[in-house]
């Protein structure tokens, strides 16, 4: 008992704390094989979107497609960043890059197949979206997707880009 | 006596949380939680019994803390009592998941539970996947070193989760990595890009059985070699176990191997992907009498390609692990935008193959049948072929933006299963099943959308023919309201049901509820390419899940 009071305790610090979380650092693959420390995921003080996807998730996919349309715009006029975490396992890992070359997507891919960063993220299922400002700091996240959330996300970027 | 254990152990991490409260980053908590429950009507129809305690429920919560370069966390879970489909020996609540580990310079240690994976991990891989109810975490010690650059280290010993307990058998392992543009500097300039690795895992476990002489210690390796040069991309992975008899072998003296080939190429706007696995006795478990889903050391890929509709998952293919040779290819190609055949927005089309089928099994001699209990079991050659089909598919999607507001995915199926051999059954043979399916968004102002779908599955055996209908209505961020109803025309052998289900969504942030009302049918339920087994229900379904 004592120890379910410690927790329902630590959860609600967790909450109040919850706004000054940044990215844990964790070891991640690129897509070309090499390791990749979660700490050097920067950009200059521009805000970055960390999305976690799969090539089985069709949501994923959906939310990806619908931010590449408009990414370069995006790009231009925030200068944000999209890491796309692909969560693929050993199973489907390999349909990763030939699977974004043939979407034409931009992003910077990584490769999460056994979940690390996933659970350092606490992220549950997949899509999940985060959205770090310019100084490493997560200010918004977003679970699943319907069609328009990209424009909400991308009014958070443009507001992200004005209070700095 | 756990009590007073646990009482330590938190006692523990909070010492270790304030000790490290002296350096100078900020400390941060962050968890999550998930809460599953469902109520279970008797539903004769449709083969659905009714539960004494009328609601189960599965949840959990997680809470880490960091700070600098330390993490603890701990993971309450409670099943009350578990959802059906759900191994029933989770009974119960406790925190079968605590650690802490400490990183710097490029070390990491780490006590308690963790989940670990060398290469590809056939010879290991400790996950999780809670909607499945899969978790063999290792609960012990691991080291984590990069003692140069682009050479990475990892050495662990543990013993594996068995529900709120722990399994009999010890694993010890090992791994290396090298990346050899990274670590010689002579390659650093080289184009293609090389790494190499190796793992060691070695299991113990006491012999007590009465009859045969077991081996208390089985150790399995495995090389892997992977290179990427521009859009090329090869990974390959062989792996070998010393003779194990196990539950899963029939308890033969015999060795397992297993190689996997991917290979890809790929520019923008195309590619193609080739995948071939062979393996032969490679069920390897830290307790050689475990069955189903429980203490695995090792993952076995399977290699076919995972589908999120729900007629594409009635007949999913599953990894045999007693021996299996898997061919895969794949071609994907974006006909371009503003073009006559690609329209205004392009399409992409994926044209998709595989098969799986057994491997050459001969006897030992006359005396002896194949895997007889006790014996070296059979012989076979490296990368044989056999007669058995297990799984065959042939797929093609196409995905196309049709206008400003309408988006189309389209795909077909043409699938044989091996049911006697994928469901451990017999006098089923094969089920030979067509799947189409249309999926329709209208996109009808910026944040209101309605997605269609339809899906067919025609088949003359096992339940004979499907047909599935949803539509789903959602208003970003917040809400999706989604109504679906599976309609099983029947068979030979079975009449027509209908199986109706309702659900709304509510998302705020990393939050979301689901309440849901319907029928589910028997069957498969497959996330991220695993699948298990649930029972037929009716009833409501309440889910709430929270990342913070």
């Amino acid at each position: 008992m004592k120890i379910l009071l410690v927790s329902v305790m630590i959860a609600i610090c967790g909450i109040l704390n919850a706004q000054n979380a940044t990215i844990p650092s964790v070891t991640v693959k690129t897509v070309d094989g090499k390791s990749f420390s979660t700490d050097s995921i920067k950009n200059n003080g521009k805000p970055i979107v960390i999305s976690f996807w799969a090539t089985w998730c069709k949501p994923c996919i959906m939310e990806l497609s619908a931010i590449a349309e408009n990414y370069e715009t995006w790009q231009k006029e925030t200068g944000v960043v999209l890491y796309a975490v692909s969560i693929d396992d050993s199973k489907t890992m390999s349909r990763v890059a030939p699977f974004i070359n043939s979407k034409g997507w931009e992003y910077v891919v990584l490769l999460d197949p056994n979940g690390d960063f996933k659970r350092a993220l606490n992220v549950i299922n997949v899509p999940h979206t985060f959205l770090v400002d310019g100084n490493g700091k997560i200010i918004d996240q977003h679970t699943s997707f319907a069609q328009g959330d990209e424009e909400q996300l991308y009014e958070k970027i443009k507001e992200c880009v004005k209070s700095e | 006596m756990l009590k007073r254990y646990l009482m330590a152990a938190s006692g523990c991490l909070f010492a270790l949380i304030l000790n490290a409260q002296e350096q100078s980053q900020e400390g941060q908590l962050h968890g999550n939680f998930q809460i599953d429950a469902q109520s279970y009507t008797e539903d004769s129809t449709i083969g659905a019994s009714k539960v004494p305690e009328n609601v189960l429920m599965n949840a959990y919560a997680n809470f880490v803390y960091t700070k600098g370069g330390f993490t603890a966390g701990i993971r309450y879970e409670a099943f009350l009592n578990t959802l059906l489909g759900y191994d029933a020996r989770y009974n119960g609540q406790g925190i079968p998941h605590k650690y802490a580990s400490y990183t710097k310079d490029g070390y990491e240690f780490t006590a308690g539970s963790f989940y670990e994976q060398f290469g590809s991990g056939i010879v290991l891989r400790a996950y999780e996947e809670k909607t499945l109810g899969v978790d063999n975490a290792i609960n012990g010690f691991r080291i984590k070193a990069s003692p140069l650059k682009g050479v990475y280290l990892k050495a662990l010993a543990g013993k594996q989760r068995y529900f709120f307990d722990l399994g009999q058998g010890i694993v010890r392992a090992a791994d290396a990595e090298i990346n050899l543009n990274e670590a010689i500097n002579k390659l650093s300039a080289l184009s293609t890009m090389i790494t190499i690795g190796g793992s060691f895992v070695s299991k113990y476990q006491t012999d007590k059985d009465p009859v045969y002489k077991l081996p208390e210690n089985v150790g399995a390796w495995s090389y892997r070699l992977n290179l990427q040069n521009g859009g090329f991309s090869l990974m390959s992975e062989y792996a070998y176990k010393i003779n194990d008899p196990n539950g899963d072998n029939n308890y033969i003296y015999k060795e397992g191997q297993a190689i996997l080939l991917n290979t890809s190429w790929s520019s923008k706007g195309f590619g193609v992907l080739l995948a071939a696995k062979w393996l032969d006795n490679m069920s390897f478990r830290s307790d050689r009498n475990a069955s189903l889903m429980n203490l695995n050391i090792n993952y076995l890929p399977a290699i076919n390609k995972p589908y999120t509709w729900a007629m594409s998952n009635m007949y999913p293919f599953s990894t045999q692990q007693n021996g299996e040779f898997g061919l895969q290819g794949e071609v994907m190609y974006k006909l371009k935008k503003e073009t006559p055949l690609g329209g205004k927005y392009g399409t992409n089309l994926t044209l998709g193959y595989c098969r799986v089928s057994s491997i050459e099994k001969a006897k030992l001699n006359d005396t002896i049948s194949i895997a007889e209990s006790g014996t070296l079991g059979y012989k076979t050659d490296f990368m044989s072929m056999g007669n058995d089909l297990f799984y065959e598919e042939v797929s093609f999607e196409i995905n196309r933006k049709l206008s400003q507001k309408l988006i189309l995915n389209i795909l077909y199926q043409n699938i044989t299963y091996n049911y006697d051999v994928l469901r451990g059954m017999t006098g089923h043979g094969k089920v030979y099943a067509n799947v189409g399916i249309a999926d329709l968004t209208w996109r009808i102002t910026k944040n209101k959308a309605i997605r269609f779908e339809q899906e067919y599955l025609f088949t003359k055996q096992d339940l004979g023919n499907w047909v599935m209908y949803l539509v789903e209505y959602s208003v970003a961020p917040k809400w999706f309201v989604t109504f679906w109803d599976q309609y099983n025309m029947g068979g030979e052998h079975s009449d027509a049901v209908n199986y109706p289900t309702g659900s709304l969504t509510y998302v705020h942030e990393g939050t979301r509820f689901q309440l849901g009302y319907g029928r589910q049918r028997e069957g498969v339920i497959c996330v991220g390419g695993v699948c298990r087994n649930v029972p037929a229900s009716n009833g409501f379904i309440f889910s709430v899940s929270s990342t913070f």
